[in-house]
């Protein structure tokens, strides 16, 4: 009776923590979003952050990129070779890119690269005193730090996911047509005539824009909120790559239920 | 007294219903150094955390040049604050950021500077902490002293009419503690500013300071002048001034009657 | 300075995007060849649709010229209405006649335009009044197995009687079974 009683109670705690959490980082959005205009006042700001965000999350997007795009051909080309239809090959991957794998394994690996970065940083900023001498120096940590951040990371995600959807492509041709065999033309062709620029590129590009504002805030709030410590730092990070993974697929899922319906 | 410019008025502050201060009054006249004095964890930082507007007082109220702080809007806050420099414990210099862009940074938020006046203010603030050479570095490459200094400079980037300080001196050696008890009477006279120190240092502390207050159980246990103090035969403040460690402040926590809980057993 | 190698990596990050973004536009996209230039709406009655769905293509000797916007069912003459965005590039005499093709045994379902000699054009908002069909494949097969039945009607009854019942058959492998062999 005990143990039911206080596992109840655990999970109800675990709950209303849960929905505190929630609330204070939509809270954090919302002051954000409001405060956002040193980002783009001073843009030199934000444009600091693209370059800690995005470029240097390139290389990992860009070989990613490349591997997904030839593993999907292959296991691909298995299975469509079965029905004799080889060349559309090219459909395959590039609507798999576009449309889901393109935006969702980006913002995984975003979560992972700079989203870790940006909670590391803010928490260590928090725990050293950085954000409270800027608060007493009349500079709100939100507008200087924050908002850069977010823009940045708004920013950046959809260039990452629309690099790393073409760099996928690309390494699907790399399979398809030097390695397997399949004809060059039929294979641009195809995934022109099915790929559309609106119901699957734009999508695919919202999503990740979407993606973007969910892992940047995410990021950004498990920094604002850790514990000045190093303990509870170090558990912020995780948590940054948990939670943006899970929203990232939930998101995912409730974006594509919209598009396809 | 000359004017004061901060003052504490029956102030108490607690988090969650544990109160840490109990109606607390202390002064800050204009161009005096003034030292408020206690052990670990007795609250003092959290003092000027409230005259920095950054907590709000539970009960009484902290006034900065005749306005009441906690009554402010965010705006009023960051008009006061503008009039303040704090140096952090550990000097909570931006660690992205180089000693020159670190010292720069205020100027850069609050003013309209052009460049190269920014460049003549920096390297002047700079060179009255005598670190005008280490301006190119990263504070990552700088000692824990050198650091106190750049964020020394840094406080006072905009001529504050209020220093406060966070433990200046924790985990200095001795010369960097010398330099920065020099450096603080002299830039408190420099710039006709007021200083307030939080330190738990006796022997520094009562080299400059001109007037000390005493926290303790969260009351002004004593205040006055370092040679009075000295010479004070209250219990607790000869306590602290020699640093006996038995006494008021007893060694041992709190605890059930030693025997008693041995013959129990420790649970 | 650090700040300009900065800029210039920022930039050439964000110019790499629209390169990839113009990429997919050009080489993987259709915007090339659909999306580009203005477009009129026509509309067009069914009896029945049969799988066809919005944004299906709409061809003309199998050139795509346009998309279906969207598909009502008229409430009081129970008839899908189709309707066809055409680019504005062709122009179709007003008795052209709309079919509902299958790309293929089982592919998408596309709608064709047959041109017809009409001088007068379709215009924004039109109707086109000739109209066939979707083929549905199981009416296909009870049409075929009927008329089989029927033509052996003269023919001995235990025959007929395996006819139907090989063409039962043929009605339970459903067309998803047969992909899957």
């Amino acid at each position: 009776m005990r143990k039911i009683e206080r596992l109840l109670k655990n999970l109800g705690a675990g709950f209303i923590n849960k929905m505190w959490r929630f609330g204070a980082g939509a809270r954090l959005f919302g002051l954000t979003l409001v405060s956002s205009g040193e980002s783009f006042r001073r843009f030199r700001l934000t444009i600091r952050e693209v370059y800690f965000t995005g470029v240097l999350s390139l290389i990992i997007i860009l070989v990613s990129a490349f591997f997904v795009g030839m593993v999907l051909a292959l296991q691909g080309y298995h299975t469509l070779q079965k029905y004799g239809s080889s060349e559309a090959i090219g459909v395959l991957v590039a609507l798999a890119l576009v449309r889901e794998l393109g935006p969702v394994v980006t913002a995984l690996l975003f979560a992972g690269r700079a989203g870790t970065a940006i909670t590391a940083e803010i928490g260590l900023m928090k725990a050293t005193e950085q954000l409270s001498a800027m608060e007493m120096m009349a500079v709100s940590p939100i507008a200087r730090v924050i908002a850069p951040r977010f823009w940045a990371g708004v920013i950046a995600m959809p260039i990452l996911a629309t690099l790393f959807t073409m760099m996928g492509i690309l390494g699907g041709y790399m399979v398809a047509v030097p390695l397997i065999g399949v004809d060059a033309g039929s294979f641009w062709s195809q995934m022109q005539a099915n790929v559309d620029w609106e119901y699957d590129i734009l999508n695919g590009v919202f999503k990740s824009l979407v993606f973007g504002v969910a892992c940047t805030m995410i990021a950004l709030f498990e920094g604002y909120d850790a514990p000045p410590t190093a303990e509870g730092v170090s558990r912020a990070t995780t948590r940054t790559v948990v939670t943006s993974s899970l929203a990232v697929l939930a998101l995912d899922f409730i974006l594509t239920a919209f598009m396809l319906g | 007294m000359a004017q004061s410019i901060v003052e504490i008025k029956d102030l108490s502050f607690g988090y969650k219903g544990k109160l840490l201060h109990h109606g607390i009054n202390m002064t800050f006249p204009k161009g005096k150094v003034i030292a408020i004095m206690g052990g670990s964890g007795s609250g003092k930082t959290t003092l000027l955390r409230l005259i920095g507007g950054q907590l709000k007082p539970t009960k009484g109220e902290v006034q900065v040049s005749g306005e009441i702080v906690h009554k402010q809007d965010r705006d009023g806050i960051y008009r006061l604050r503008r009039k303040m420099g704090m140096l952090f414990q550990h000097g909570a210099l931006f660690t992205d950021l180089s000693v020159f862009e670190n010292v720069a940074f205020p100027i850069r938020e609050h003013t309209d500077l052009p460049e190269s006046m920014i460049r003549d203010l920096v390297l002047m603030k700079l060179n009255a902490v005598g670190l005008r050479g280490a301006h190119a570095l990263r504070p990552t490459e700088l000692s824990g002293g050198m650091a106190r200094r750049v964020a020394l400079a840094r406080a006072i980037a905009l001529d504050p009419s209020i220093i406060m300080y966070d433990e200046p001196f924790a985990g200095l050696d001795p010369i960097s503690m010398a330099v920065i008890c020099d450096l603080i009477r002299s830039l408190n006279d420099a710039l006709g500013a007021t200083s307030i120190i939080v330190t738990h240092d006796v022997e520094e502390t009562f080299q400059f300071a001109d007037y000390v207050y005493f926290v303790a159980n969260g009351v002004v246990a004593a205040e006055g002048t370092p040679e009075d103090l000295r010479k004070s035969e209250m219990p607790f403040v000869h306590q602290f001034v020699h640093g006996e460690k038995d006494g008021p402040v007893p060694f041992h926590y709190a605890a059930p009657e030693y025997h008693a809980s041995l013959l129990r057993g420790a649970r | 300075m650090e700040k300009t190698t900065i800029d210039l990596w920022v930039g050439i990050f964000v110019a790499m995007g629209f390169a990839a973004l113009l990429g997919l536009a050009m080489k993987v996209g259709n915007l090339t060849t659909t999306n580009i230039g203005e477009t009129y709406m026509v509309t067009a009655n069914f009896e029945n649709i049969g799988g066809l769905k919005p944004r299906a293509p709409i061809k003309s000797a199998g050139v795509v010229v346009g998309r279906v916007e969207g598909i009502k069912l008229d409430p009081k003459t129970y008839e899908a209405v189709v309707s066809l965005n055409i680019d504005k590039r062709f122009s179709f005499p007003k008795d052209t006649f709309a079919n509902i093709y299958t790309a293929g045994l089982l592919g998408e379902q596309y709608v064709g335009l047959e041109a017809g000699g009409d001088e007068n054009s379709l215009k924004n908002g039109d109707k086109i009044i000739q109209t066939q069909d979707a083929v549905v494949l199981e009416k296909l097969i009870s049409q075929f197995l009927y008329s089989k039945a029927t033509e052996n009607d003269d023919k001995p009854a235990n025959t007929a009687a395996t006819s139907t019942e090989t063409g039962a058959d043929a009605l339970d492998a459903s067309p998803l079974d047969k992909i899957g062999k």
